[in-house]
């Protein structure tokens, strides 16, 4: 039996899993513990075949590996490799889907097609690409041509992505500092080089490497990664959703797409569409596709698509017995899956060539022959659903309603029903006047360690009791919606009466009969970049730097590289970033004074580790009070 | 009476259990805090080297404990509820005489403090009915926790096992030791 307890939902398929034998990782966390303390301090060293080498945090032992390195520079390159597989995940995926846009440009893909023009030719102009007497598809390759550069290029100048999405006192601040970049891939490789045997031993300069590759992820990942998906499937608009495992319908054939990339879970969600006649002479009532992870999330954003579980709940969903198919592509999908989905009528699809589970079925997927797998992946899906037909199931019956599509584009939009000429004003005002006392960004993932205290959910409704305006992404952003956080009936329930006057007068100009909610759904993990362009809009129209804002990010349930290399952007940014639990640089008394002290004085932004959620809110809250007397607000 | 048990078959030299020692001897009992206490604390079992192998040494709670003979304070003294061999720090006067007789060098001076540190057997824990954090820690059950006749069981098991896979090889000529082997662990 679990020693832990989790929410409803969660708890009882935690419950039917162990009744049926079936293993998740809640009883593989159990028999983990507890995890090796020189792992958890990052002062173990396995880059060399001299060690492995680990210094003894308690300064009996050992304290320099084989070659010489301190616990400095072993913490400090191993959180630059933490920091390259982050970034490597998101400029990966951003090139993704840079080249199907291509391949549809080219008219080698003709599923696909240019779906937010506006996006199109906005991105263009800003790169400085002439549109007059162009094509669209002309003007397309142009920007596609600009975001290669930034993969390409060896001329050390500044990133096309950068110069589009970074406000000008950042990147003179970048600049300053020396880490501007120039190519992604350059920076990964110089990375992976510097951090290898026998080089970059000043562990200063390994931080500095950090926050160049924080900008990798920023700019050729999260921000290329959202814009391409903007201009191809379109630019989220407010509308509401259902969440949790209850999305589920017996009746019908449930599809739970889980991953990252839209490229894939757009045409299955098309095709789902399409198919509905199929299924139906099965027995099916219709074809229910459902969100897992954050691919979910994108379908979410743009099709209302019910978002069925966040990546803990990826083996539960599972464990229900009711998923026919479960198509993935990329990133956060574990490999068990294969084992539960072995146990029920459930077929596990993998989809790309370097992701591939054994026992799961692998359905190679091209945006060349998209229809066709698309339609073959939904058939199979149809097929599983008949042979589970009259087959127990166990869906739980909680369901919870949010709001969900905040872009920035969306929320200037009903900004603008205020204000047409200056849309950030009634924001800026509020702030002004202590209605908003501050606005805090949450990312990444549920921890399996944290997500029996309720972490974020905790730390987040303590901030809305301080008028602290919410905005998160990721699967952090499926926590705050299972939690009814993202109704506008929280806002009464959980607000401070500034924060509450501000949404409720929102919602009235939005055209909403009732209040938005207090935690705005911005979006994928790589949506993050959605949250970036509205920190710097926020600070161009006040006129400062981003790090003078009363603003703070926080990775609530730290699980993955890709939040490190995230919240390294954001600390490049000038934010004061939260993370639980603490990542893995305590044994380097170097990598921690600087993170957590010194750097504020660099960027701005440092890093707060804290593992109680109201404490964790009381720090944030302090930050930003910090911020508003320093505005002189 | 519940003893450590040590299998040196299985020791990786990970060190798990070297921190997870010097956690549990310190104020907070928590890694990420203990690293920050001054003075820092100390382990009570430090993994050594042997030919290939490696063994996490610790004081063994000797049933005719030298170091307790040896002690002219009477400091090093057993502790009759859970059996082990403990120093009374006001009472030990820095001699090292229990280190000197100790035959698996598992007590350690302190010079900082002058008195003779090794392994308390974690009696918080235990008074919780809890394993030593030694044992907890250990990844591969390198270090074990019971009572000694199970433990002993358990050995026993494991070595018939053995005898009776060698005797068979041996009187099996026509395949091959390996082969029989296999075999046997199919049966």
């Amino acid at each position: 039996m679990s020693m832990k307890t989790f929410d409803a939902v969660t708890q009882s398929l935690i419950n039917r899993a162990e009744a049926m034998g079936i293993e998740t990782g809640i009883n593989r966390l159990e028999s983990q513990l507890p995890q090796c303390g020189f792992g958890q301090l990052g002062s173990c060293c396995r880059i060399c075949y001299m060690g492995p080498c680990r210094i003894d945090p308690f300064g009996e032992g050992a304290s320099k590996g084989v070659c010489g390195a301190t616990a400095d520079v072993i913490v400090c390159r191993n959180l630059l490799r933490e920091e390259v597989g982050g970034a490597a995940s998101h400029v990966g995926h951003a090139r993704h889907v840079v080249l199907a846009f291509q391949k549809m440009l080219e008219g080698k893909a003709p599923g696909y097609k240019i779906t937010d023009r506006n996006k199109l030719m906005d991105i263009a102009l800003r790169l400085g690409i002439k549109t007059e007497d162009k094509s669209d598809i002309e003007i397309g390759k142009e920007v596609v041509g600009k975001a290669l550069e930034d993969i390409s290029n060896q001329n050390g100048e500044p990133m096309n992505w950068l110069k589009l999405s970074a406000q000008s006192r950042e990147f003179e601040m970048w600049k300053e500092q020396g880490i501007l970049i120039s190519n992604a891939h350059n920076e990964i490789e110089e990375a992976m080089h510097r951090t290898s045997m026998g080089n970059d031993a000043d562990p200063v300069n390994l931080l500095l490497a950090c926050l160049k590759m924080g900008l990798v992820d920023g700019y050729a990942g999260l921000h290329m990664a959202t814009d391409f998906h903007d201009i191809l499937f379109g630019t989220p608009q407010i509308t509401t959703v259902e969440a949790n495992i209850g999305v589920l319908d017996k009746d019908k054939v449930n599809i739970a797409i889980h991953g990252h990339n839209p490229v894939l879970s757009e045409k299955i969600l098309e095709w789902a569409f399409k198919m509905k006649e199929e299924a139906k002479k099965s027995g099916a009532l219709d074809i229910n596709v459902v969100g897992v992870c954050c691919t979910g999330n994108e379908l979410t954003m743009r099709h209302g698509v019910p978002l069925a579980a966040h990546n803990l709940q990826s083996e539960l969903v599972l464990i229900t017995g009711a998923v026919d198919a479960m198509v993935v592509d990329m990133q956060c999908i574990w490999p068990s899956l294969a084992m539960i989905a072995e146990c029920f009528h459930t077929k596990l699809i993998t989809t790309e060539p370097f992701v591939k589970i054994p026992g799961a079925i692998h359905v190679p997927f091209d945006v060349e022959h998209a229809d066709e797998e698309a339609k073959n992946i939904v058939m199979m899906a149809i097929d599983s659903f008949k042979e589970r037909k009259g087959e127990d199931v166990h869906i739980p019956k909680e369901k919870s309603v949010g709001f969900v599509g905040f872009s920035v584009e969306a929320i200037v939009d009903m900004l603008k029903k205020i204000d047409s000429s200056d849309p950030l004003k009634p924001i800026v005002d509020n702030i002004v006047n202590g209605n908003i006392y501050g606005v805090v960004g949450f990312v990444g993932c549920p921890s399996i360690k944290l997500r029996d205290t309720f972490m974020t959910e905790k730390m987040t409704k303590e901030l809305l009791k301080n008028n602290v305006l919410v905005v998160t992404t990721g699967c952090t952003a499926q926590i705050c919606i299972q939690a009814g956080l993202m109704d506008s009936s929280a806002t009464d329930k959980y607000c401070g009466e500034g924060l509450k006057t501000v949404l409720h007068a929102l919602g009235k100009a939005a055209g909403f009969d009732v209040p938005l909610p207090p935690v705005w759904h911005m979006g994928s993990c790589v949506d993050n970049a959605r949250i970036g362009t509205l920190l710097g809009a926020l600070a161009d129209r006040i006129g400062v730097k981003i790090s003078q804002l009363p603003v703070a990010g926080s990775a609530p349930e730290l699980v993955q590289e890709k939040a490190i290399s995230i919240g390294t952007w954001f600390l490049a940014l000038g934010l004061l970033v939260h993370i639980a639990p603490s990542p893995r640089i305590l044994g380097s008394p170097v990598a921690t004074n600087i993170l957590t002290k010194d750097l504020e004085n660099i960027t701005g932004g440092k890093v707060y580790v804290e593992l109680d959620p109201i404490k964790a809110a009381a720090g944030i809250i302090s930050h930003i009070k910090h911020k508003r007397t320093e505005l002189g607000i | 009476m519940k003893e450590i048990f040590i299998d040196i078959e299985r020791c990786t030299a990970c060190k798990s259990c070297e921190i997870a020692c010097a956690v549990e001897h310190s104020l907070s009992k928590d890694l990420f805090s203990a690293i920050f206490e001054n003075p820092l604390p100390i382990k009570r079992v430090y993994v050594e080297k042997a030919f290939l192998f490696s063994y996490p040494v610790k004081c063994m709670h000797c049933a005719d404990a030298a170091c307790i003979a040896a002690c002219p304070t009477g400091a090093m003294h057993r502790n009759h509820e859970f059996g082990s061999v403990v120093v009374n720090t006001d009472k030990c006067m820095g001699c090292w005489m229990c280190a000197m007789v100790c035959p698996f060098g598992a007590i350690i001076p302190d010079y900082a403090v002058k008195t003779a540190r090794k392994c308390d057997f974690c009696p918080d824990r235990l008074k919780e009915g809890g394993k030593p954090a030694c044992v907890e820690a250990c990844p591969t059950s390198t270090i074990t926790f019971g009572e000694m006749k199970d433990l002993f069981k358990s050995k026993r098991l494991l070595s018939a096992e053995r005898v009776v896979k060698a005797v068979l090889v041996q009187e099996d000529k026509k395949v091959t030791p390996l082969e029989m082997l296999r075999s046997i662990e199919n049966i």
